[in-house]
C-alpha cells in the first residue's frame, strides 16, 4: 500500500495546489512541499527491506483485456531513482518559492511540478511496461506545459513544441516497442518480462522491438540526433531546467535503457546501437558545449555529453559497466542540478546569462561562487568529488572496450571527451568565478538569501561527501541498485579516489591537461567555431517541419481542395472499388431462404417509390417539389415498415418524416430557391455511374442477405427474455431501454450534441456577415397574406391536449406494444411545432416554460441515473428493475425502471427537435430585431383574432 | 416478383439517387442526398432481420413466429439519429450559405456573389494566404 501512496502523492499534491491559487506563497510552497516529503518518508520506510535485496510489489487490474495493470514494483534500481527524484524535487520546490518572481503564478508552477514528479515517479514504480507508457507520456506532456510555463516568450513556446514534437514522436516508436517486448515475452508484467532474456533476443522481432524503444529512449535522452531540442527547452524557468533536463526527465531514457537492459543488452546490435550513439553524443555535445555562450547552454550541452556518457557504458553491455552507469546517473544528477540552480542565482542576481558579461564574480557573491566552483569541479571530473569516480570508472571500461576490432578508438575518443567536458567547466570556473571583475554588470551581483543557495549547497556538499568517503554514502544505495540491473553479476562495488596508478588514472591527467590547455586557447578557438557556423540542430528540425507540412499540403490539396465532389467522389469510389474486391474474393451463391410473393399493393408502393426517386432527380432545380416528392418517399418507407412487421419503425419513420420535413422546410425559407444548374453533363453522367454502381452494389448486397437464412441470430435470446428479464412485450423497446440501454443512452447523448450544435450555429448568424444578409433578404421573403389564419390557429389549439395524450398513451404502451419514449417524444413536439406554425413563433415561444436545454440535460440525465441505479443494487449498468402493481379503476399495470429511463429518452428528443427547429425558424427575424431592437411581430395567435375585434368595437362579450 | 427483390431494388435506388445527389455542387442536393442514403441504409439495416408478414416482435407465448427485433432496435435509433444528422447539415449548409453568400461546394467561386468576380487565382491565393506551420507562426 506504501507504494501506491508513494505514486499517488505527487498527484493530490498538484490537485490541492490547483485548487490553492488564493494562498500566499510560502503557504502554496508548504503545500507542494508536504507530498515530497511524505513520499520521501515513505520511501525511506521501504529501505531496510530493498536496500537488503528483496522487491516490493502492488498489483491491481486496470484492463485486463489488454494485460494491462496497475502494478507497480520497487527494486534496488526503482529505489536509486524514485530517491533521485524525490530528494532533487523537494529541494527544487524550496529554490522555485525564492526564484520565481512575485508576478509569476508560482501555484500553478508548483502544480506543473508535482504532476511531472508524479509522473516521473511512476515511471520509475511501473511494474507494468504498459503503465509506464501511460506515465511516460505524462512526463513528455507535463514537461511541455513546464517548458513552455512562461508562455508570453516566443522561445519558450518554440522549445515547448519542439521538446514535445521531439519526445512525443519518440514516445510513439516506445509503444510500438514496448508492445513488441510484450508481444515477444508474452507478458507485460516488468518482473516476469526481466527474466525471459533468452526468448527476447531469440526472437525475429528483437531487432524491431530494440530499434523502437531505443528511439523512445534517445529521444527522451537527447541523444544525438536528437539532441537538439534540450538547449532549447533551457527557456524554461531555470528549477525546470534543474529538475527536468538534469535530474530527472533527460534521465528517463537512461533509467529505461538500464531497467530493460537484463533482456535487450549484451547482443552485437545494442552494443553498436548504443555503444556508438553513446559516444558520439558525449563527444559532440562536449565540444559544442565549449564553445557556448549561455550559461544554461553549456550547462544543457554538458548534460548531453554527460547522458551520452551513460547511454555508451549501458551499451557495452557488460556489466561493470552498467555498474558505472548507474554510479555516473547519480553523481551526474548531485553535481548538475546543482550547476543549475546556480546558473540561475547567477542571472537572477547578476542580470544575464551570458557569460561574456560575466567574471570576477568570485569576490563579489563567495557563496555562490564556492558552490558553482565545487560542483563545476565535480563536473569536470576532478578529485576528490563524486564526479572523478564515476569518470575514473568510465575510462576504465572504455580501455577494455573494443569497438569493431580497433583496441585505440574508444579510449581516445573517450579521453576526448573528457577532455572537452574539463574544458568546459575549468571554463564555468574561471570565466565566470574567477579572472578579473568588470567594470559594470548589468545588474549588482551579490550572494542570494539562503533559500537560494541552500537547495544547492546541500547537493555539493553531497557531491564532496561522495568523493571522499563514497563507500559509507553509497555502497548501501548503489549495490542494490546495481544487483537489479546486472543481476548480481557486476563486480564488486569499491568506488575509491586512489586505485594505484591504473591506466584510466593516466587518461584523467592527460584529459585535465588537455583541457586545461583547451582553456587557454579558448578565444582562437570560439573565433574559428563562430567561422566555421556549423548547421545548427533547431534550424534543420524547423526546415524538416516544414517540409512534412510542404508534403502534406500538397497531398491534402490534392484530395481536400475545397470541393465537396471531389472529396466525396474519391470516398464512394474508394468504397465501391472495396466492396467489389470484397466481392470478387468472395464468390456469390444464390441463398435458399425462401422469398415473399409481392402483394399487388406493395408493387403499387414500389413503383410510387421509384417515380418520387425519378421526380426529385428531375425537379432538383425546384427546390419545394422535391421536398414534396422526397416526403413521398419516406411514406412508402413508413409503409414497408408497417407491413414488414415492424411497427414502432413505421411510427417513427412517419413522426421524423414529418419533423425532417419540416425542418428543410424552414432552411429552405433561407436559401436560394430555384438555383442554376452547375455541374456540366460529362460531370453528371460521371456521377450517375458511380451512382449506379454503388446503388447495384449496395441493392445486389441487400439481395444476397435477405436470401439467406438467418444465422443463428443473437436476438432469440432478446425474444426469450423480454417478458421475463426485461418485464416488457414488445421486444424493440425493451431491447431500447433494457439490453441494449447503454446504446440507447449514447444515441439520446448525440441527439442532444447535435441539437446543441445546431444552437451553436444559429446563435451567432444574426449578427455580423450573416446577420447583414439576412437583414437584406428579409425585405425580399415571400410572405402569405394569412400567416395565421385563424381557422388553423383554432384547430391546432384543439390539437394539442390531444396530441398530446396520444403521446402519453404512446408512451406508456410502449413497453408491451408498439409505441416508447422515442415515437412519443416525437409525436409530442409535432404537437407544438404546430401551434408554433399557427401563431407564430413570437407568440408561442412567450407561453413556453420550459427551456429546451434543460430538457436535453433533464433527459440524458435522468436516462444516466436510471442505468448508474442499477449499479446501487449490484446489478451491471442498465440493468431494469419492474414489477406489478395494482391500482384501484386502472387495474393491474407494470411500472419498470426502464420506463424512467424512455422518460429520459422522451425529454431529451422533444428538447433536441423543438431546440433545432424553433432556432431554425426564427433566425431572420432575430436578425432584424439584432439591428432595430424592434419587438415581437405577432402580437396575436392569429391574424384576425375575434375577441380583440370585439374589444376594438368597444363590446362587451355576452 | 418477390418481396425481397422489392425492398431490395428499393434499396438499390435509393442508394443510386443518394450518391447522385450528393455528388452535386450545391448543399441543397447533398442534404436531399445524405437524406436518400439514410433511407437506403436503415431499409438494409432493417432487411438483415430478414422479411416476414404480420409477425411483429411482441412477445407472446402463442406467437409462432416473430421478426428479428434487434434490427428494428438500431433502426429505431438510427432513424432519430438521422434526423438528428440530416438537421445538422441543413443547419450548416444553411450557416455556409449565410456566411459565405454561396451555397456551393464545388471549390469553385460563385460567379453569381462571390465579390472576387470569379477571378480563381486571386480566390486560391487570397484562401493559401494564412498558412500556419506547425509550430504555429504563421507564414507570409
Amino acid at each position: 500500500m506504501h507504494l501506491v501512496l508513494i505514486a499517488v502523492l505527487p498527484f493530490i499534491g498538484c490537485l490541492l495546489l490547483a485548487a490553492s491559487g488564493r494562498l500566499s506563497r510560502n503557504a502554496q510552497t508548504l503545500v507542494a512541499l508536504t507530498p515530497v516529503l511524505a513520499g520521501l518518508w515513505l520511501l525511506g520506510g521501504t529501505a531496510p527491506e530493498i536496500l537488503s535485496g528483496s522487491v516490493q510489489a502492488f498489483r491491481a487490474e486496470w484492463v485486463p483485456a489488454l494485460d494491462l495493470a496497475f502494478s507497480l514494483r520497487l527494486d534496488g534500481l526503482a529505489f536509486l531513482f524514485t530517491g533521485l527524484i524525490l530528494g532533487i524535487g523537494l529541494l527544487i520546490v524550496i529554490y522555485a518559492r525564492f526564484y520565481l518572481p512575485g508576478d509569476e503564478a508560482l501555484g500553478r508552477f508548483l502544480a506543473l511540478l508535482l504532476l511531472f514528479q508524479g509522473a516521473m515517479v511512476g515511471i520509475s514504480l511501473s511494474g507494468n511496461i504498459l503503465l509506464l507508457l501511460v506515465f511516460w507520456e505524462m512526463t513528455s506532456l507535463s514537461s511541455f506545459l513546464l517548458i513552455g510555463f512562461r508562455s508570453g516568450k516566443a522561445e519558450g513556446r518554440q522549445g515547448a513544441r519542439m521538446a514535445l514534437a521531439v519526445t512525443g514522436g519518440g514516445g510513439l516508436a516506445l509503444i510500438a516497442g514496448l508492445l513488441l517486448l510484450g508481444h515477444i515475452a508474452g507478458t507485460y508484467e516488468l518482473g516476469a518480462l526481466l527474466a525471459r532474456g533468452e526468448t527476447i533476443q531469440a526472437s525475429p522481432l528483437y531487432p524491431a522491438a530494440l530499434v523502437l524503444i531505443l528511439l523512445g529512449c534517445f529521444t527522451k535522452s537527447a541523444q544525438f540526433p536528437f539532441h537538439f531540442w534540450l538547449p532549447h527547452a533551457m527557456a524554461a524557468p531555470t528549477p525546470v531546467s534543474a529538475y527536468l533536463h538534469s535530474a530527472t526527465m533527460v534521465k528517463a531514457g537512461v533509467f529505461l535503457m538500464a531497467r530493460l537492459w537484463p533482456v535487450l543488452a549484451g547482443t552485437e546490435a545494442w552494443f553498436y546501437l548504443v555503444a556508438t550513439t553513446g559516444l558520439v553524443t558525449m563527444l559532440l555535445a562536449a565540444v559544442i558545449g565549449f564553445f557556448k555562450q549561455d550559461l544554461k547552454g553549456i550547462l544543457a550541452y554538458s548534460t548531453v555529453s554527460h547522458l551520452g556518457l551513460m547511454t555508451m557504458l549501458l551499451g557495452f553491455g557488460t556489466p561493470g559497466a552498467a555498474m558505472a552507469a548507474l554510479f555516473h546517473l547519480l553523481n551526474h544528477a548531485l553535481f548538475k542540478a546543482a550547476l543549475f540552480m546556480n546558473a540561475g542565482i547567477v542571472d537572477h542576481e547578476a542580470g544575464t546569462r551570458d557569460i561574456r558579461k560575466l567574471g570576477g564574480l568570485a569576490t563579489l557573491m563567495p557563496i555562490t561562487a564556492t558552490l558553482g566552483i565545487v560542483a563545476a569541479a565535480s563536473m569536470a571530473g576532478l578529485p576528490p568529488l563524486g564526479g572523478f569516480l564515476s569518470k575514473e570508472m568510465m575510462l576504465e571500461e572504455a580501455v577494455h572496450t573494443v569497438w569493431s576490432g580497433q583496441d585505440w578508438l574508444l579510449p581516445m575518443l573517450a579521453v576526448l571527451a573528457a577532455a572537452f567536458s574539463v574544458a568546459y567547466s575549468l571554463r564555468y570556473i574561471f570565466h565566470l568565478y574567477l579572472g578579473p571583475k568588470r567594470e559594470s554588470y548589468p545588474a549588482k551581483p551579490h550572494d542570494p538569501p539562503l533559500g537560494l543557495w541552500a537547495p544547492s549547497a546541500l547537493l555539493v556538499a553531497l557531491t564532496v561527501l561522495v568523493g571522499l568517503a563514497p563507500n559509507t554514502f553509497t555502497h548501501a544505495l548503489m549495490v542494490p541498485a546495481i544487483d537489479a540491473v546486472t543481476g548480481g553479476r557486476a563486480p564488486t562495488f569499491h568506488p575509491a579516489l586512489w586505485h594505484g596508478l591504473t591506466p584510466a588514472l593516466g587518461m584523467s591527467v592527460v584529459a585535465v591537461a588537455a583541457g586545461a590547455f583547451l582553456l587557454w586557447r579558448h578565444t582562437g578557438l570560439q573565433r574559428g567555431w563562430d567561422v566555421a557556423n556549423l548547421p545548427d540542430g533547431k534550424a534543420l528540425f524547423e526546415s524538416l517541419i516544414e517540409h512534412l507540412v510542404d508534403a502534406a499540403r500538397v497531398v491534402s490539396d490534392a484530395i481536400h481542395n475545397g470541393s465537396l465532389q471531389r472529396q466525396l467522389a474519391v470516398l464512394f469510389a474508394l468504397a465501391i472499388a472495396l466492396g467489389a474486391y470484397g466481392m470478387i474474393q468472395g464468390g456469390y451463391t444464390p441463398g435458399t431462404h425462401e422469398t415473399l410473393p409481392a402483394h399487388p399493393v406493395a408493387i403499387v408502393a414500389w413503383l410510387l417509390l421509384l417515380s418520387g426517386i425519378a421526380a426529385v432527380l428531375v425537379a432538383q432545380q425546384q427546390r419545394f417539389l422535391t421536398l414534396v416528392f422526397i416526403s413521398v418517399i419516406g411514406l412508402v418507407v413508413s409503409l414497408a415498415f408497417v407491413y414488414l412487421s415492424a411497427p414502432d419503425l413505421a411510427l417513427t419513420q412517419i413522426s421524423v418524416e414529418t419533423v425532417t420535413i419540416l425542418l428543410m422546410l424552414l432552411a429552405l425559407n433561407l436559401l436560394p430557391k430555384k438555383p442554376s444548374r452547375l455541374s456540366s453533363m460529362p460531370l453528371r453522367l460521371r456521377d450517375a455511374l458511380i451512382g449506379l454502381a454503388g446503388g447495384g452494389a449496395v441493392g445486389f448486397a441487400a439481395w444476397a442477405v435477405m436470401t439467406r437464412e438467418p444465422n443463428d441470430p443473437i436476438s432469440t435470446y432478446h425474444w426469450e427474455n423480454s417478458v421475463s428479464g426485461g418485464g416488457g412485450h414488445n421486444v424493440v423497446n425493451v431491447t431500447l431501454v433494457d439490453f441494449r440501454g447503454f446504446d440507447t443512452f449514447g444515441e439520446i447523448t448525440v441527439l442532444g450534441i447535435a441539437a446543441l450544435t445546431i444552437f451553436a450555429m444559429l446563435q451567432p448568424a444574426a449578427r455580423g456577415a450573416a446577420g447583414q444578409r439576412l437583414r437584406a433578404w428579409i425585405a425580399e421573403l415571400p410572405r402569405s397574406p394569412e400567416r395565421h389564419p385563424m381557422m388553423f390557429a383554432v384547430a391546432a389549439r384543439v390539437l394539442l391536449p390531444l396530441a398530446t395524450i396520444v403521446a402519453i398513451y404512446i408512451f406508456l404502451r410502449g413497453h408491451n406494444a408498439p409505441g416508447g419514449g422515442f415515437i412519443a417524444g416525437l409525436v409530442a413536439s409535432i404537437a407544438m411545432l404546430v401551434q408554433y406554425m399557427a401563431s407564430g413563433f413570437e407568440w408561442t415561444d412567450a407561453r413556453r416554460r420550459i427551456d429546451e436545454h434543460l430538457l436535453i440535460g433533464l433527459g440524458v440525465t435522468i436516462a444516466a441515473l436510471t442505468g448508474l441505479g442499477s449499479l446501487v443494487f449490484g446489478a451491471p449498468l442498465f440493468t431494469s428493475a419492474f414489477g406489478h402493481f395494482h391500482l384501484p379503476l386502472l387495474g393491474d399495470f407494470e411500472l419498470a425502471s426502464a420506463m424512467a429511463f424512455d422518460v429520459g429518452v422522451g425529454m431529451t428528443v422533444i428538447g433536441a427537435v423543438m431546440l433545432a427547429l424553433a432556432e431554425l425558424s426564427h433566425i431572420a427575424v432575430r436578425a432584424n430585431k439584432e439591428e432595430t431592437g424592434t419587438k415581437a411581430v405577432d402580437a396575436g395567435p392569429m391574424d384576425i383574432d375575434p375577441a380583440r375585434l370585439r374589444e376594438t368595437k368597444g363590446e362587451t362579450p355576452a | 416478383m418477390s418481396m425481397e427483390f422489392l425492398i431490395a431494388s428499393a434499396i438499390g435506388a435509393l442508394t443510386w439517387a443518394g450518391i447522385y445527389l450528393s455528388l452535386r455542387g450545391r448543399t441543397f442536393p447533398v442534404v436531399l442526398g445524405v437524406t436518400m442514403l439514410s433511407y437506403a441504409i436503415n431499409l438494409f439495416l432493417f432487411a438483415i432481420g430478414r422479411l416476414k408478414v404480420g409477425a411483429p416482435p411482441i412477445f407472446s407465448e402463442e406467437a409462432a413466429t416473430y421478426t428479428d427485433p434487434l434490427p428494428q432496435a438500431l433502426v429505431l435509433t438510427a432513424i432519430v439519429i438521422s434526423f438528428g444528422m440530416s438537421a445538422l447539415v441543413v443547419v450548416l449548409s444553411l450557416r455556409t450559405f449565410l456566411e459565405t453568400g454561396t451555397d456551393q461546394v464545388d471549390g469553385e467561386p460563385d460567379p453569381a456573389i462571390d465579390p472576387l468576380d470569379g477571378d480563381r487565382d486571386e480566390w486560391i491565393k487570397r484562401r493559401n494566404a494564412h498558412r500556419i506551420d506547425m509550430l504555429g507562426e504563421t507564414r507570409p
